[in-house]
């Protein structure tokens, strides 16, 4: 919302510069974005009276002026225009001046004369045509042939004389407050802010023109509840013209370009009185009867724009006996539009239901300043003073003729809120100690009706209905930043995570400890990421919840799995060459058939890796890392060649005994390709759910051996189906108490050894928490492991 | 034999100091004081001596091997010295050579900014809530006094799972305010973190989906005071004692009075410059006095309770943190860009 500060200052006066004053509106609730000086961009520019002319010597086109600019001495200025005459006023650029987009003007010499500055067409000033629709468009534009620039002084400074000495504020409104999308709801926001008194103006209407309003105009309203209201007034005998320049100075400062009169009127009252105002041609309402109805479903309406809308049953339009002339509370048709020969005005001034205007206007993507306005839900008692100013500035332009009477439709008669003041309430809420006459003062200053503790909020005032909003009337001027600062006081509680988020906290920094990077993705992803990771059409976890209005394809349904989001972002940092990548991120997927329709949101931790020293190995040790971190037991991988996201055979499935944790392993080829990757990726999903169930007890101390350990190595040859993981579980079970540890140092296919087998060398450690065993001891422990080895597994001594 | 001595020692003393490494001192040991040594082979004639000189003379030749034992102790420390400087000098490094890569882990920049947060709110007695993103509408809009025809529940600005406008995805954290109030014992003091959805197209400062932490206070005789003093401590926290914040009025459907904090620029210090457009001040985030129809609406009686409540967008805090331009580069994960934090 823009606001001129010199329509401003007809209803407030209000001393302060811009800054100022866009700091303290700020303050108290009316958030200014900026402020412009209209005028800022010209400078050292007066209005010059053309004393003398005669031809340059050196050139046959170009004049030497000598230019009485207020100074005392004439000053000369050499031009090549050639429709300025002795005893014009036109503006004149002196030396070191400034003009729109950066322009300077200085002092020179053009062919041999000297020139002290520049006579200025009125494009050279930042104006178009419409403001100025007397003044001469090619070349000076002489201010002494307008009719309607009087009061010129010589020297006079051009922004004054020409109306460009306004200043704009521009603010940001809240939905709340619709009212202060009008000059005088800001002007009265400003009288509170300032403490300075509000004028306001009580519209005059003379009247009189010819012909009954009654028998010439009749309003049905069937659809009384999107139409609380319905105002009009009839202007017979119009003259079509240019409004003044007062007028046109006004709209354009707050940004709206002027057409005529009529329209203009209507302009101007909806931004001084913030009530949208439209104006049609009479004699286009067939039958004399304006009807505002739902359009029906399909109805077409041209409106001003010259846009053919179809419309439906939701909308509201504004009808003669026969067809739509009008969209309700947003744009006007073509075929009722004032136009060069209007004769009789029809002046609307009313009242629609926000939701629909605002759903209409959204429907057809046409929001317009009305009806920006109406969605917010406007004042009833509005429309009534609004078409009396219309008609007032008709008569006051001289435009037409206002018939008596006025057409008002009441389907709704608002009953004013009454609230009581509770002092002590608000300055507890507050934390406050303002006086209970300072907020009756407040109060008043924003014309709410105070009789003790009786407040009468205004009409134009539907946001409050509680003391809250009473509260917050007087913390907005009592200042919020002269509330004090407290602590929090009261009962004590106590902060802090909760087990669960401790445990995926650490998940995090074990994963970054392991050298892998948190990232961030969307929760939505496309329907075809799922083809893209090779799941089979009738993959149950295909079902997945599908926005209805998602911006795209690409974002339209929720994941059921994080890996195509983790493998979207392995297939980004290898298009920009980064030649490894080790990444992790603990984020929700989205599974359908939760509580209350909702979804299931379990989070998974996900690991995505490629490049230099990643091999399937590599990753399975970040995994035992993190799984060993939250000391889970009953660990097993088990290979798994069913996945159809990952390689068949480099997969494995995580288990802790029988419970599935999830899954790790290098990608398909096939995928990764289809990721647009060439090089082996490695992923790993795990359910945090699982994890969380399947943790160990927290760590508990065990002694430190105090007998030697023995350490024997064995190298067993076995058929290559035989897992490394079946012969350690054989070891350990053949062990007995004394052998402490296994591990596997080598596995050896080649030269010595048949083909169709492998060599699995192991290191284990014995040890008695007793005594000191001995070389025997060790040697049987060894020789029983072996020959269960040979039994169960056929793997023999290599 | 006194003479003899004498030139033993003499002779000695002068080798061991020219030896020029252990092996050769080792050497001059034998050669001096072994069993087949000069010296012994000198004492080896004391035999012929008389008894009177024999004390005498066995005395010399003690004080000869105690000073000949003296100089080869002397002589090896010296050796051993030298042999251990030219060692430490063989095995000098260019420690300029760079160290062997330990690559670790980062955190999210996003996260880094939403822990700082999270720390200073767990000790003021906070606890962290989490919830659902997909979301019944009535606890996004209703329960939060955004009525009907609220424009923010438009199909334009908010992702809907049916056609009756019933589940979306939430596109605030408020409405964690209402689920903690339906789950949580008074008084409750929470923040909860999490993402948000609106129907934004990407650019530079949207996201279809970005972050926000909501914070909640509710209790007997909880002011507007309590709020201000709140943030502005966590404010002082996150950017340093004596960061200037200014607090203005707003509109939020669910508090009531609602206001907006700002902090002064950090770039011009409250003169006026580009960052700020020329203000001074940076919007920060949202708050206000929970609206007593909302704690109604959740069975809290606002006749007894209070309650303050913010947002405040996460992606928005992260940038200023780190200076990232462009929120683009928070969810598009490059290396390069994860590996500066």
């Amino acid at each position: 919302m823009k606001l001129s500060r010199k329509w401003l200052g007809e209803f407030v006066s209000v001393q302060a510069n811009d800054r100022d004053f866009a700091e303290a509106m700020t303050l108290s609730g009316s958030k200014v974005e900026g402020t412009e000086d209209l005028g800022a961009e010209i400078q050292n520019v007066v209005v010059g009276k053309i004393l003398s002319m005669e031809r340059h010597p050196n050139s046959d086109h170009m004049w030497i002026c000598q230019v009485d600019a207020g100074q005392g001495e004439p000053v000369q200025i050499v031009t090549g225009a050639q429709n300025v005459k002795e005893g014009d006023l036109v503006p004149t650029a002196l030396h070191k001046s400034l003009l729109p987009g950066g322009k300077k003007i200085e002092k020179g010499k053009l062919r041999g004369e000297i020139s002290n500055g520049m006579l200025c067409s009125f494009p050279e000033l930042g104006l178009e045509q419409r403001d100025f629709p007397a003044a001469y468009e090619d070349g000076i534009w002489i201010l002494s042939d307008d009719p309607e620039l009087t009061d010129l002084a010589v020297g006079q400074d051009i922004r004054a004389a020409v109306g460009l000495d306004d200043h704009v504020v521009e603010f940001e409104i809240t939905p709340n407050r619709p009212d202060c999308l009008s000059v005088i709801g800001l002007a009265r926001e400003a009288s509170a802010t300032f403490q300075a008194p509000l004028r306001l103006h009580e519209p005059v209407v003379k009247g009189g023109g010819d012909g009954n309003l009654a028998e010439l105009l009749d309003v049905e309203t069937p659809d009384a509840d999107l139409c609380p209201r319905y105002t009009a007034r009839m202007v017979r005998n119009v003259k079509i013209a240019p409004s003044p320049k007062w007028m046109r100075e006004r709209l354009r400062s707050m940004g709206v370009r002027p057409i005529n009169n009529i329209v203009d009127i209507t302009n101007y009252v909806m931004l001084e009185y913030g009530q949208p105002m439209h104006a049609f041609d009479y004699r286009y309402v067939k039958g004399g009867k304006i009807v505002v109805r739902r359009a029906a479903d399909g109805e077409e309406l041209t409106t001003l724009d010259g846009n053919v809308r179809k419309l439906t049953g939701n909308m509201l339009v504004i009808a003669d006996d026969t067809r739509a002339v009008g969209l309700a509370g947003i744009m006007g048709g073509e075929n009722s539009e004032i136009v060069e020969d209007t004769v009789d005005v029809v002046f609307e001034s009313a009242n629609f239901d926000g939701t629909c205007i605002r759903k209409a206007a959204l429907a057809l993507g046409m929001r317009t300043e009305a009806s920006a306005k109406f969605e917010k839900g406007l004042d009833v008692l509005n429309t009534l003073p609004a078409v009396n100013r219309a008609c007032e500035l008709v008569e006051l332009l001289g435009a037409g003729e206002v018939l008596d009477g006025v057409i008002d439709v009441l389907n709704c008669v608002p009953q004013p809120t009454v609230l009581k003041l509770y002092p002590e309430k608000i300055n507890a809420l507050l934390g406050t100690d303002i006086p209970a006459d300072e907020m009756r003062r407040i109060l008043s200053s924003l014309d709410f009706g105070v009789d003790g503790d009786d407040i009468t909020v205004p009409s134009w005032r539907g946001d409050v209905r509680t003391t809250a909003d009473l509260a917050e009337e007087a913390a907005r001027f009592h200042g919020y930043n002269n509330i004090p600062c407290t602590l929090q006081r009261g009962e004590t509680t106590k902060g802090g995570y909760t087990p669960r988020q401790t445990m995926e906290r650490r998940l995090g920094a074990v994963c970054r400890a392991c050298g892998y990077s948190e990232i961030i993705t969307y929760s939505f992803i496309s329907p075809s990421a799922y083809d893209k990771i090779g799941w089979a059409s009738e993959e149950p976890l295909r079902s997945s919840l599908r926005i209805l209005n998602p911006l795209g394809e690409d974002t339209s349904i929720m994941r059921t799995t994080t890996l195509p989001s983790m493998l979207e972002v392995l297939a980004r940092n290898y298009n920009y060459r980064s030649r490894s990548a080790r990444l992790y991120e603990v984020g929700k997927i989205y599974l359908p058939g939760g509580p209350d329709g909702l979804a299931n949101e379990p989070k998974m931790l996900t690991l995505g890796a490629y490049g230099e020293e990643m091999d399937f190995f590599t990753m399975k040790g970040a995994v035992e890392a993190v799984l060993g971190d939250l000391r889970i037991s009953d660990l097993t991988f088990a290979a798994c060649s069913d996945d159809p996201s990952y390689h068949p055979g480099r997969c494995a499935a995580v288990r802790a005994g029988e419970k599935t944790l999830g899954v790790m392993g290098q990608i398909h080829p096939a995928v990764a390709a289809g990721f647009g990757v060439d090089v082996p990726l490695y992923c790993t999903e795990l359910s945090v759910e699982a994890l969380w169930d399947a943790q160990g007890p927290g760590a508990e101390y065990v002694p430190l051996p105090k007998f030697p350990a023995v350490s024997r190595d064995i190298a067993v040859v076995c058929r290559e189906e035989v897992t490394v993981g079946e012969l350690t579980a054989c070891i350990r079970r053949a062990g007995g108490k004394l052998l402490k540890d296994v591990s596997l140092f080598d596995v050896y296919r080649g030269a010595g050894i048949a083909p169709g087998s492998k060599s699995a060398a192991f290191s284990l450690t014995l040890r008695s928490d007793e005594r000191s065993i001995t070389a025997g001891e060790a040697d049987e422990e060894v020789q029983l492991i072996l020959s269960a080895l040979e039994k169960e597994l056929g793997a023999v001594l290599r | 034999m006194k003479e003899q001595l004498a030139k033993i020692k003499e002779e000695a003393l002068a080798s061991f100091s020219s030896a020029a490494d252990a092996a050769r001192l080792n050497d001059l040991r034998v050669k001096y004081l072994g069993k087949k040594g000069e010296l012994t082979a000198v004492l080896k004639q004391m035999g012929k001596l008389s008894a009177e000189e024999r004390p005498v003379m066995g005395q010399l030749a003690n004080d000869v091997r105690a000073a000949l034992e003296t100089a080869l102790e002397d002589c090896s420390k010296k050796l051993e010295a030298a042999a251990l400087e030219r060692r430490l000098k063989e095995e000098t490094l260019d420690v300029t050579i760079p160290g062997k890569a330990v690559s670790i882990g980062r955190q999210h920049p996003m996260n880094i900014a939403l822990d700082e947060l999270k720390t200073i709110f767990i000790g003021m007695g906070f606890t962290v809530l989490e919830g659902p993103e997909v979301e019944l509408a009535s606890y996004n809009f209703d329960r939060l006094n955004a009525e009907e025809g609220h424009p923010s529940r438009d199909w334009s600005d908010t992702f809907y799972f049916d056609e009756d406008s019933r589940v979306m995805l939430r596109s605030q954290t408020s409405p964690m305010q209402i689920r903690a109030m339906e789950t949580m014992e008074l008084p409750i003091r929470i923040i909860a973190p999490g993402r948000v959805y609106r129907k934004d197209e990407v650019d530079a400062t949207h996201s279809p989906m970005f972050h926000q932490v909501e914070g909640m206070v509710i209790d007997k005789g909880v002011t507007m005071a309590d709020l201000k003093g709140t943030l502005n401590t966590v404010v002082e926290d996150l950017y340093g004692a004596g960061t200037r914040t200014r607090f203005r009025p707003h509109h939020f459907p669910f508090t009531e009075p609602s206001c907006e904090m700002d902090v002064q620029c950090h770039k011009c210090g409250g003169a006026g410059c580009p960052t700020c457009k020329g203000e001074g001040w940076i919007e920060l985030l949202g708050a206000g006095m929970i609206h007593p129809r909302v704690l109604e609406m959740s069975g809290i009686d606002p006749e007894v309770y209070t309650g303050w409540a913010f947002g405040i967008g996460l992606e928005r805090m992260a940038l200023r943190r780190f200076k990232i331009a462009d929120m683009r580069l928070i969810f598009e994960n490059d290396m390069r860009f994860l590996e500066q934090f």
